[in-house]
This record gives C-alpha cells, sequence and structure tokens, in this order.
C-alpha cells in the first residue's frame, strides 16, 4: 500500500456531498440489486434442511459453531521469551455488545495458570486485623453477594504503540481487555469479618500460582467496590482468570486484580513490590517515574472496520463500531472521524451502560469507497476527553510502556483493507 | 459499621440512585454488612500465617534472620538463574536482563534493571524468594536467597566481591534510583488539560499519514492474511487441520499410553525450557528430539556445561538408568550441570517423562 492521500478541507466538502446524496436515499431511490439468476442457497437443498442434526447429548458444553473457528485469542510470539509468562489478546474485531465471552477474555500469566483444587483452596485473611481467618470457598459462598459488570484492562494494552505505528490488528494494539458480569462478595464483608484495626491503610492480595502475584492497594478502594469474585458471566471463573477466586479492582490495571487468591495481608504502608517497582511504574522522558498510576484513563477504539476487519462489500451502508471504556465512570459520549479528524461526528452509544464497564458505540455513514482515516475519541461522565497519541506522548514521552489511551487511526484504503497508522 | 453510619449510607446510596437507576439499575442494591460479622470462616493459625506470609516490606518486615555472601550467591546463581538471566545478568534471549543500564533512563532506550531502576532491595529479596527459580517458586533457602540478593547487587556494581548481605545490614542498603519515583499526578498534569468540548469541525487544514504498521511487519501471520486475503480465513483452515492432527488415534506399536500421558502431565516441568517434537529449537534447554540413547550434550548449537561437556568426552550415553538418575537429581547425578531444576520426585515419575520424552521423537536416530 503506497497511496498516501491527502485529508484536507476540500475533501471535506466532497463528504458533506455525499451525506447529501445519502439524504436522498434515505427518501426512496435507491434501486436494488439484481440477480444474474436463482441463487442455489436457495434452489439447492442443504444438507441441514434434509437430516437429522446432533442431539441434546451431542453438546453437554456447548461450543461455538465450526464456522467461527478463526474467534480465537492469539499471541504475539516475539513478545515474551515463552508462552508461560505471557499474554494472549481478545478478538475485539469478532465480538459485539459489551460483554466478552469467557473462552475470548484475554490471559496474561507470570507462571502459566494455576491448576486449582478448590476443595484445597483457602482466602487467608492476616496483618492488622483483629481476628485472622482463613475461608474455604464453602465459607465464601455463605456470604452475601453482587452482581456487577467492570471491564478489566491490561496496563501494558496498546503498549507497543508508543514510539509510532506497530501492530497491525486492534485484537494486538487493543485486545488486552475484557468486559464480564462478576459475582462475588464485597471484599468489604470479609474485611469486616476479621475486623481491620484503625491503623490497617493497605491490603496485599497476593496469588496461589507459583508468581504468587502480590500489588498493593490502599485501604479506601478495597472497602469502596472491590469484591472477591467467584463466577463471570454466570458460570465459576475460568481456571485462566483464576479460578476459583479472583480480585476484583474495578477501574483499576488489571495487574490488580490478582488471580487464584489466597491471601490478603492488612498493613500500615504499601509492600513496594515486583508488580509495583520494576513493572508498572510510568517512566517519563526525564528519567523520573510515576508510580501508583492505578485508574485506567478513559479510552475508545473503533473495531469495525479494522485490519483484521476490512470492508469487504464495497462503497454504500458501512457500519462502524467501536467499544469504549473509563476507569473513572461511565461513557456518554463518543465521538468518530472519518478524515483523520478534521470533521467529527457523534457516534451512538447501544447497550448497557455501567460505571466502569465496556460500553458499545456504532456510526453508520455511505461509504463512497474512497480512502478513510478512521478515528474514535471517548468523553468519560467526570469531563475527561480521551487525548491523541502526541498531547500522551508531549506528558510522558516515548518509554512509559503503560497507559496509552491515545486516539487509534486505521487507514482504509479504496479496497477497504485497513492499516494501522497514525497521523498529523 | 454502626447502625446510624449504616443508615446514611444507605440514604446517600438511595439520592444517588435516583441520578443513576437509567443508566445502572442492575447495580442498586449493595450486599448488606451484619452487626458483629457473620461468624463465618474460623480463626487462622500462627503456623497457618507463618507458612504463607512470606512478603518483605522496604522497611524491613518481614525480613527473616540470616546472611549470605557474594561467592556463595555466584554459585547459586550460576547454577539456578544463568540459564536464563545470563551469567552476569546480562540475560539469555529474551529472559529478563538483571544488571546494567546505569544512567540510560532518560535515554532513548532505558534499561531498567535492579541496579539501575529498582527502587527498594527489599523488592529483589522478596521476588526472588517467593518466584524464582522461574518454575521453581519458593525451593530457595532464606540464606540462598541473601547470597543470591548480595550477588545481584555485585553483578550491578552496589558492592564488591566480599560482601555479605544479612539482616542486620539490610536496611543499610539504599538503591541508587530510590528517588527517582512519585506519586500518580495525573490529576494535575493530565486530567485537567484532556478536558473539555473539544472541535468537531474544521479542525484540521489537512491530516497526512505519518507512520505505518506495514511498515514494520511485526504482526502475527495470522493477522496479515486476514487483511490480505479476508475471504480465505487462513485461520480457520489451520485451526481445522490442528483439530484433525489431534483427533488420529496413537499409532499402537508406542509405549503404553498411560505411561505418556503421565508423562505429559510432568512435561509442564520442563516446557519453560525444553521444546520436543516436530519443530522443536534449543531454547534455555537443549531440545529433546533425538535424546534418548544419544550421547550426554550432543545438540548442535547448544551451550552445554562444561560438566556436560566433560560427561559427553567420557563417553556417558542416555540410556534409562542415566536418564532416570538425572532427572530425579540433575546436580547430584551431573555436578555442576546447568539445569536449574529440582528434579522429578519418584522413579514412576522419572518412567513416565522418559516414555513420554520417547514418545514425542526423543529417540536417538
Ligand atoms: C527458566 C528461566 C528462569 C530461571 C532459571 C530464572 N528466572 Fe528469573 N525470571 C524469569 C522470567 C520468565 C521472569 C519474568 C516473570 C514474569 O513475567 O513475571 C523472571 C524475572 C526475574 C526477576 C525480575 C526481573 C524484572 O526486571 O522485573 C528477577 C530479579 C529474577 N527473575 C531473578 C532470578 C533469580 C535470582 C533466579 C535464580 C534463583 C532466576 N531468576 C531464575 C525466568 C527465569
Ligand atoms: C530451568 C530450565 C530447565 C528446566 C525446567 C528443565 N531443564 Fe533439562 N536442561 C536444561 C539445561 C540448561 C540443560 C543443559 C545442561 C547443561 O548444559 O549443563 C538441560 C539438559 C537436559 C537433558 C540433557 C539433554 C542433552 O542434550 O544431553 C535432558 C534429557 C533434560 N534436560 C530433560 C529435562 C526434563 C525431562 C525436564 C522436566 C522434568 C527438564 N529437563 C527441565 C534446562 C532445564
Amino acid at each position: 500500500m503506497t497511496d498516501s492521500p491527502k485529508f484536507s478541507q476540500s475533501r471535506r466538502q466532497f463528504l458533506a456531498g455525499a451525506a447529501v446524496a445519502t439524504g436522498a436515499a434515505a427518501a426512496g431511490k435507491f434501486a436494488h440489486a439484481q440477480a444474474a439468476g436463482p441463487d442455489p442457497a436457495i434452489m439447492e437443498m442443504q444438507p441441514w434442511q434434509q437430516y437429522l442434526g446432533a442431539g441434546v447429548d451431542a453438546a453437554p458444553y456447548g461450543v461455538p459453531s465450526p464456522h467461527e473457528a478463526h474467534v480465537v485469542r492469539r499471541n504475539v510470539e516475539w513478545l515474551t521469551a515463552d508462552t508461560v509468562s505471557s499474554v494472549n489478546f481478545t478478538p475485539l474485531h469478532e465480538l459485539e455488545g459489551i460483554i466478552t465471552p469467557n473462552g475470548l477474555c484475554f490471559e496474561r500469566h507470570h507462571s502459566g495458570v494455576a491448576e486449582i483444587d478448590p476443595g484445597q483452596h483457602r482466602l487467608m485473611i492476616n496483618g492488622l486485623v483483629d481476628n485472622p481467618l482463613v475461608f474455604t470457598m464453602e465459607d465464601l459462598m455463605r456470604f452475601p453477594r453482587e452482581n456487577r459488570t467492570y471491564f478489566l484492562e491490561c496496563a501494558a494494552n496498546t503498549g507497543m504503540e508508543w514510539r509510532g505505528s506497530q501492530l497491525n490488528g486492534v485484537q494486538f494494539t487493543h485486545g488486552m481487555i475484557h468486559n464480564v458480569v462478576y459475582t462475588g462478595v464485597p471484599l468489604r464483608l470479609l474485611l469486616e469479618e476479621a475486623g481491620v484495626r484503625t491503623s490497617g491503610s493497605w491490603i496485599l492480595p497476593e496469588g496461589a500460582d507459583a508468581s504468587g502475584m502480590t500489588r498493593s492497594i490502599p485501604m479506601e478502594k478495597a472497602l469502596d467496590d472491590c469484591m472477591v469474585a467467584t463466577h463471570m458471566n454466570g458460570e465459576r471463573l475460568r481456571p485462566e482468570q483464576g479460578y476459583p477466586l479472583r480480585l476484583v479492582v474495578p477501574g483499576w490495571e488489571g495487574n490488580m486484580w490478582v488471580k487464584w487468591l489466597r491471601r490478603i495481608e492488612v498493613g500500615d504502608a504499601p509492600w513496594h513490590h515486583r508488580e509495583e517497582t520494576s513493572k508498572y511504574t510510568d517512566l517519563l522522558a526525564d528519567g523520573q517515574a510515576r508510580r501508583f498510576t492505578w485508574e485506567m484513563d478513559a479510552k475508545s477504539v473503533i473495531t469495525n472496520p479494522s485490519p483484521q476487519a476490512p470492508i469487504l462489500h464495497g462503497p454504500g451502508p458501512t457500519v462502524l463500531t467501536g467499544v469504549a471504556w473509563s476507569g473513572r465512570g461511565t461513557i456518554p459520549r463518543v465521538d468518530v472521524t472519518l478524515d483523520g479528524g478534521i470533521n467529527w461526528h457523534r457516534a451512538r452509544m447501544s447497550g448497557p451502560s455501567f460505571d466502569k464497564s465496556m460500553h458499545r458505540f456504532y456510526f453508520e455513514f455511505d461509504w463512497d469507497g474512497r480512502p478513510l482515516l478512521l478515528q474514535s475519541r471517548a468523553h468519560d461522565s467526570t469531563g475527561y476527553v480521551q487525548p491523541t497519541k502526541d498531547q500522551l506522548r508531549e506528558v510522558r514521552g516515548l518509554n512509559s510502556i503503560y497507559h496509552n489511551n491515545g486516539i487509534q487511526t486505521w487507514a482504509i484504503n479504496e479496497r477497504g483493507e485497513a492499516e494501522n497508522v497514525e497521523v498529523g | 459499621m454502626s447502625k446510624s453510619v449504616e443508615m446514611m449510607k444507605t440514604l446517600t446510596l438511595s439520592t444517588a440512585l435516583v441520578v443513576t437507576a437509567a443508566f445502572a439499575f442492575a447495580q442498586e442494591n449493595p450486599a448488606p454488612s451484619r452487626e458483629g460479622g457473620f461468624g463465618l470462616g474460623r480463626t487462622a493459625l500462627p503456623e497457618e500465617v507463618a507458612a504463607w506470609d512470606i512478603d518483605i516490606r522496604p522497611d524491613g518486615q518481614g525480613l527473616p534472620v540470616g546472611s549470605g555472601d557474594v561467592y556463595t550467591g555466584e554459585e547459586l546463581y550460576i547454577d539456578y538463574c544463568s540459564a536464563c538471566h545470563g551469567d552476569f545478568g546480562e540475560a539469555v534471549g529474551r529472559w529478563p536482563v538483571l544488571a546494567g543500564g546505569f544512567g540510560t533512563l532518560d535515554d532513548e532506550d532505558p534499561h531498567k534493571t535492579i541496579g539501575s531502576y529498582w527502587p527498594y532491595l527489599s523488592t529483589v529479596w522478596d521476588y526472588v524468594h517467593r518466584a524464582m527459580p522461574y518454575g521453581a517458586a519458593q525451593s530457595l533457602e532464606d540464606d540462598e536467597v541473601y547470597a543470591i540478593v548480595a550477588y545481584l547487587m555485585y553483578l550491578n556494581n552496589m558492592v564488591e566481591d566480599d560482601f555479605e548481605l544479612s539482616n542486620e545490614n539490610f536496611l543499610e542498603m539504599a538503591m541508587p534510583n530510590e528517588d527517582a519515583f512519585f506519586m500518580d499526578d495525573r490529576a494535575t498534569t493530565e486530567l485537567t488539560v484532556f478536558a473539555g468540548e473539544p472541535c468537531m469541525e474544521n479542525c484540521a487544514e489537512s491530516i497526512e499519514i505519518t507512520a505505518r504498521a506495514t511498515v514494520l511487519n511485526v504482526t502475527p501471520e495470522t493477522a496479515e492474511d486476514a487483511s490480505a486475503a479476508p475471504e480465505a480465513m487462513p485461520v480457520a483452515a489451520e485451526a481445522e487441520v490442528v483439530e484433525t492432527a489431534a483427533a488420529e488415534p496413537e499409532a499402537p506399536a508406542g509405549p503404553d499410553p498411560e505411561l505418556v500421558a503421565a508423562g505429559e502431565a510432568l512435561w509442564r516441568q520442563c516446557a519453560s525450557c525444553h521444546q520436543i517434537g516436530e519443530g522443536a529449537t534449543n531454547r534455555t534447554g537443549p531440545m529433546l528430539n533425538n535424546t534418548y540413547g544419544a550421547p550426554v550434550g550432543s545438540h548442535e548449537g547448544f551451550r552445554y556445561s562444561p560438566a556436560f561437556a566433560e560427561a559427553n568426552a567420557a563417553g556417558m550415553v542416555w540410556d534409562d538408568e542415566a536418564l532416570s538418575a538425572y532427572l530425579l537429581d540433575p546436580r547430584g547425578f551431573i555436578p555442576g550441570n546447568r539445569m536449574a531444576f529440582r528434579g522429578l520426585r519418584s522413579e514412576d515419575e522419572a518412567a513416565a517423562m522418559i516414555a513420554y520424552i520417547r514418545a514425542e521423537g526423543g529417540d536417538a536416530q
């Protein structure tokens, strides 16, 4: 792809012209296509119309149609030394609505998937508490529980893009996120059960896997909306998502959502462990580093069209869609541009709008077959507006790895193929 | 929580609800606290807390009594860590680098290591003890951790080679980069800037493409195929091939399938370092195709330890007996070899492992 069309004001005039034409079409002047001959899909008997299908005992746990076999998590081999301490990515371009199916939720492990026998699993609360406690899974299921929908985004999502466009697919640039309905016990109830001493101002959740994952979390957050989850999207947590117990830390970076949760220590100071010093600190251009950058900034991305989901149908009615989220609230508004940011349009939000959950947006337009530069820009309920990548670089430099929530651009060419690009 | 506080909370909640009900009615009913608790769970025994509470803090909380010196640390490090992190912390392949990088943090290409970046020594102690060696977590004794941490300090020019680290002098050790960290300041540096009604019309004279992902060409194959020939669905085709291959029945002439299956379950302990089967290559450890019945240390292109080279020169061959002895006690059987693995737990496990290796193409040709 060598063409580099210039997007300018005059071109905008052209697009405006196209919009007028669309208006005419809405008045009912569009002629439908005519078939050259009868469609074999209609004329010929298909096997499924004639012969019996599988019975109810064929798939006790159902799986997607074999025609959807390409809808899978994928990893990028060169990213990590092995696949055990590694990451794979949610295929955002294949999904609709706001909920991520359990089997497609991206994975990031530091020592592989712990396979835990729930009968042998314990949750301990110790440290600055009146009564250090041990809970079995049965104990935990006797506490009142709640159902809440939250996104979980890895702080390194889009981290490969700080220096410019790298990976050609929304799955790889933005796929370290999933959005799930969790069922679990508010952490507040468990801490109340143990009786937090007045000096207890931090907690240290710890995982039972071979990495013994730990993060320091301020008590205020722990008592506010954290939960200890047992179920995701109605069923038990998947092993790769922390079965049988995971900490839910709404709106905060995914690394803190400790999987295979086995212990919570209460203390009076943060622990400064590896995942909050060596990792998950944001190095700025002057060599100084931000620590404890917990909240995920508002972000959005167009999932279709995108490099893995080109426009195959040619000019005419086209559905643009994407997702948006914020660690500080809801997403009341997303703007979309087709010309790289000269003119913006308000996208249509559709689906439930929950606090710190993924939101779905659409923008329908008539594609005229010319190249496009697609972007989306999220506004969250605090008034925060998603910045451009250059705005972020101005503050953070190129080496902060984490928290890249800059506006993503897809270039669409005349054939409808999409590419990850940057514009200026 | 006292009753009045609880009531106030309910009140604020319900007013908040009026505002947000239209958006979030499914999240409206918080699970109630109970005065005096639920009486669920049981008191943790002190020895249970001691068994699990292994975390260390910068102020020394959690640090056990013990000590270790640089020399002891070097020996342990070469045995347990160098296979991945390199003899001098420079790392093998893409495993993490542990040393060097001083003065690079404000460079274009910063190297963040224990020495150049980590703010606290307690983090090194805690992490090595908690998670390393990779695949054999929490296998090191406290004194061994002290010694390895001392050696890591030596590799990072923090101490001389006659240094001994202990719980006594631990808190005197300051890390060079401790003061470079500051609390998240986005509230003042970003949130106020990235706000307000943005431009919606005629926001730029012209826009041009300044960077393209296809130039780098680092996206995994599957995605590129998808954009080049979207109708062909190459990914789906590939997935089907894998499925059919997996569904093919095992050749009946092979070794005991139960034993092989048991070996396969154990292979996870080896997979971080070894590959076997079609397409296997040398990694942290040598690939294990063509191993059973072959001379020790015979895989081309792998940098074996002197101990392995010696065994090879002496004519040692990987027969059942040698393999079993090695896998049960890697360090005892070939002293000085570099396999950072503690050993399998029983003869049965070793037999299963050998059966699996042979079934996967481990026999010498
Ligand atoms: C089989 C390979 C392997 C061996 C052997 C190994 N490590 Fe590691 N090490 C890793 C991997 C992989 C990681 C990163 C894990 C993750 O993703 O969380 C790591 C991370 C580390 C880190 C943190 C690096 C950073 O920048 O955050 C330290 C420190 C470390 N290892 C020390 C050791 C020590 C000491 C030993 C020996 C006792 C050891 N390792 C043995 C693979 C290995
Ligand atoms: C932490 C990395 C690591 C792990 C885990 C590991 N190995 Fe190794 N292995 C090595 C290295 C490195 C060598 C080469 C030793 C040397 O050169 O001193 C080796 C050598 C071997 C050899 C001899 C190969 C030859 O070419 O002579 C065999 C067989 C072997 N390993 C089997 C296993 C099995 C089976 C397991 C799991 C039960 C395992 N290893 C686990 C790193 C590892």
